[in-house]
């Protein structure tokens, strides 16, 4: 009973941030309300026992991303109206039936699936605690070239952002 | 037996909160939201890796979500710094501004 409530609290906080990033006008406001998402979501992994993918969550989305949103929000500014004018002639209709593939494509497959995914695939009996130790078992040993290939995307991203920031129209230093 | 939660419950959660994050970006004109609605979209992923991760009782969902996690991160970097230095020149953070490259 108590694992039905506090899946039902979490979703609704889940939406609830995710309505948020989508309507609210001000862009602070949005990312307040993808903080609200993404710390719920840290609590919703932690009931799936996927502990440190939750704390992983926390301190790469809720800090660092958060951080690096806001800090861009405050130097962009966010006093500026968001313009409604059309450049493509049909943009609006457009969006309104692609919305509307999107939610009846959505509404179909969960029909179809009846919510009985859990049958067509058996769950596993035993339930797995994602502890950093299994994690890293199984980090380092099948998925080392994948996680060794990150750690260069990772450097990329890092040595772009640089190269954007003094870009060739500003002096270095 | 305390109660399980169906995996379809996690799976629906993670369907609608994709479709949120995509029909911000439909509708959205500013750039630092449709970001945020990108984060939606791979958040919305990642739940669904975990939900898998917890079904079939294996750890490779959750190293899949690390490997989102990080590619999340690099992607928010350049796309922010990007967004800076195209704004130091324009002074507009809506896309439709954005018309350079068109052919």
């Amino acid at each position: 009973m108590i694992q039905i409530g506090s899946f039902l609290f979490l979703a609704i906080l889940i939406l609830l941030g995710a309505s948020i990033v989508i309507f609210a006008k001000n862009p602070v406001h949005n990312a307040i309300g993808l903080v609200l998402t993404l710390i719920s979501l840290a609590v919703l992994y932690l009931t799936m026992s996927a502990t440190f993918i939750a704390m992983v969550q926390i301190l790469v989305y809720a800090g660092a991303v958060m951080t690096l949103f806001l800090f861009v929000i405050m130097m962009i500014g966010v006093d500026k109206e968001e313009e409604r004018r059309e450049s493509i002639k049909v943009q609006s209709f457009l969006v309104v039936g692609l919305v509307f593939l999107l939610f009846g494509l959505l509404t179909y497959v969960s029909l179809v699936s009846g919510f009985k995914w859990d049958l067509l695939f058996p769950q596993a009996e035993y339930a797995v605690i994602g502890s950093p130790e299994s994690i890293a078992s199984l980090l380092f040993t099948e998925w080392v070239l994948p996680f060794e290939s990150v750690s260069i995307l990772l450097i990329v991203a890092t040595a772009g952002a640089i190269s954007l920031a003094y870009g060739k129209n500003r002096n270095l230093g | 037996m305390d109660m399980q939660i169906p995996t379809d419950w996690y799976l629906t959660l993670a369907a609608i909160l994709f479709f949120l994050g995509s029909l911000g970006i439909m509708i959205r004109r500013n750039v630092l939201i449709m970001f945020m609605c990108i984060e939606l979209m791979l958040n919305a992923v990642n739940l669904t890796f975990v939900a898998a991760s917890r079904h079939f009782g294996s750890f490779d969902g959750q190293v899949a979500v690390l490997f989102i996690l990080v590619v999340a991160a690099s992607e928010v970097v350049v796309g922010l710094a990007i967004i800076v230095s195209i704004f130091s020149k324009r002074s507009s953070a809506s896309v439709d501004d954005l018309s350079l490259s068109k052919g």
